[in-house]
């Protein structure tokens, strides 16, 4: 039995030191560990004439470190104000490099995955130390289906968006029977996916950030 | 051990608070409660947190000189939990630690050097960009994506080179199991398992039943294996230095907007002394991740050793597989399977 047991002790130590490793590989694939940029979103959801969506207008508002490395290095011809036009080539930046995060704004119509073109009639307002970021994202094709959701959020959480407190989403233009529901991410309502060691240890975490997604659900009956 | 450094973390937060209650100028908004968890979830709360508070400080500084003293405190703080968190920066240093036989020692002298590194790396990044060409925020992300594309580079050569190098002795130790069992009366073999083995056969034949391991360790501990530098093998310190750089020439996000926040403020200096002294505290988390990494593995050397080959077929596969792992760590990280904390590019 003497060589058994020990033979177990060993496995159970180099076991024991794999997970640690693995815990930690497991740990770098969740991404953010928190955030670094904070977002205030107003965002509108628009709909044609006819009655079917078209696109989301968003307004997010960056928090005042981040705007502040933002407009590192731009030319103003007045210190502390920035005119729209001198934002212009930022805020061009700005919607392409959120391209490749797919604008953090997630859409199904009935459950299926929507897709947006580039943003449009993109622009950049500098207030209060703190810089918004206007674009529309027009759908690819107008959605005319009974429930719409969008989601916004940054699956890895380098980003944190917080709803305004007052008026978060707009409907415009809607047919008058839809109804939108809201959802926070820090909702007790919400039926939000808990971090906690065993899903961090097991990996299970990809879609980290979704656990901090902001919900949008519109039913048009 | 895992205890007493949670004990040491609350007390350590509890006295920050205290310190926090006196600074004049109140706290931001407190940062959204986020839906997690456990130690994890509350280490995550806890650096987002601080790091919320930093703007704040920063601004509040400008008119009051001792904020730039809550600012190194936070900032310190800061750095203890970010390092904590998930990070690949502690993982690649442990796995490169458990891979060579490295002492711990060794591994605080890493953690700080690859901190300090970094630290000096986001002030330089800053210091060139912002602050001498100003540069607008687009140049700054890719300077930051070049650095980061050669650092995981190196990490994967450094990955490379291990399992180059601990792929032998696996093997080695892979081939030499058989022919140790079979010889098991032969006082004698190559190579460094010769003396151990011998005792090993002996202490078996006794204490068969009795369960008397502690005696294995007693006979064998002092005589086992090769010394450390002879398995660090030559250039270890200059592999040592590849690991420094691998690790530490990417900088913190969070390093590069405090310092041009602050460069905006007019404080620099104070930004700078921020960024080293969240290096330090970096430092200090990731060497006791280090330490414990270094440990486990003298544990299960301990358990393994006097296994007639197999225990050094156990270490020799510990150490080849923490060397596959920098290796996958650095293509994981290169080719975008594992997400590292971004570069602020947006």
């Amino acid at each position: 039995m003497g060589p058994g047991v020990r033979r177990d002790d060993i496995l159970r130590a180099l076991f024991g030191l794999l997970s640690l490793i693995v815990a930690w590989s497991a740990g770098a694939s969740s991404a953010q560990a928190h955030p670094h940029v904070w977002i205030t979103a107003r965002s509108e959801v628009v709909y044609a004439p006819d009655g079917a969506m078209t696109g989301v207008r968003h307004a997010w508002t960056f928090d005042d470190m981040f705007s502040t490395y933002a407009l590192q290095g731009v030319a103003t011809k007045t210190k502390g104000v920035y005119t729209r036009e001198e934002l212009a080539p930022l805020a061009q930046t700005n919607v392409e490099s959120l391209k490749d995060f797919a604008y953090f704004t997630f859409a199904k119509a009935d459950g299926k995955k929507a897709k947006f073109e580039e943003p449009v009639d993109y622009y950049l307002e500098y207030k209060d130390s703190a810089l918004t970021l206007h674009f529309v994202l027009p759908l690819k094709a107008p959605a005319t289906s009974k429930q719409l959701a969008l989601e916004v959020f940054d699956p890895s959480y380098f980003i944190d968006f917080k709803f305004e407190d007052k008026d978060p989403i707009k409907l415009i233009g809607a047919p008058a029977a839809c109804q939108m529901q809201f959802q926070r991410p820090n909702d007790e309502t919400a039926n939000t996916q808990r971090l906690n060691e065993q899903n961090f240890l097991n990996g299970d975490n990809s879609n980290y950030g979704a656990m901090f997604a902001n919900k949008i659900t519109v039913n048009c009956p | 051990m895992t205890a007493a450094a949670i004990a040491a973390v609350v007390i350590f937060d509890a006295a920050l608070h205290a310190l926090m209650a006196q600074n004049p100028f109140g706290g931001p908004r407190p940062a959204a409660e986020p839906q997690v968890g456990g130690v994890i979830g509350w280490i995550l709360a806890k650096q987002s947190e601080f790091y919320r508070e930093m703007s704040a400080t920063i601004r509040a500084a400008k008119s009051d000189g001792s904020a730039v003293w809550t600012l190194l405190g936070i900032s310190f703080a800061y750095g203890i939990f970010h390092a904590a968190g998930p990070g690949h920066g502690k993982a690649v240093i442990s796995s490169y630690l458990v891979a060579n036989e490295e002492t711990a020692r060794r591994g605080i002298v890493l953690s700080f050097a690859s901190a300090f590194l970094q630290a000096l790396v986001a002030v330089a990044i800053v210091a060139v960009f912002a602050w001498l060409l100003s540069s607008t925020a687009k140049t700054m992300c890719s300077a930051e994506k070049a650095i980061e594309i050669v650092s995981y580079a190196l990490i994967a050569a450094l990955g490379a080179r291990l399992v180059w190098t601990k792929g032998g002795g696996f093997m080695r130790a892979l081939q030499a199991k058989p022919e140790l069992a079979m010889a098991s009366a032969t006082a004698h073999h190559h190579g460094h398992d010769h003396d151990h083995a011998h005792h090993h056969h002996h202490d078996h034949g006794d204490h068969h039943g009795h369960g008397h391991d502690h005696v294995h360790d007693e006979h064998c501990g002092h005589s086992h294996g090769p010394t450390p530098d002879q398995l660090a093998g030559p250039g270890g310190w200059r592999r040592g230095l590849g690991t420094i750089f691998a690790v530490g020439m990417r900088p913190c996000s969070g390093a590069i907007l405090v310092l041009v926040f602050s460069l905006a403020q007019g404080l620099f200096l104070a930004g700078i002394a921020a960024t080293f002294v969240m290096g330090l505290g970096t430092a200090i988390t990731v060497a006791a991740i280090a330490v414990i990494a270094v440990s486990a593995k003298g544990l299960a050397k301990r358990l393994s050793a006097g296994h007639e080959g197999g225990g050094a077929l156990v270490m020799r596969g510990i150490e080849f597989g923490a060397a596959g792992l920098v290796l996958l760590f650095g293509l994981g990280l290169l080719f975008g399977y594992l997400a590292a904390e971004r570069a602020t590019c947006l």
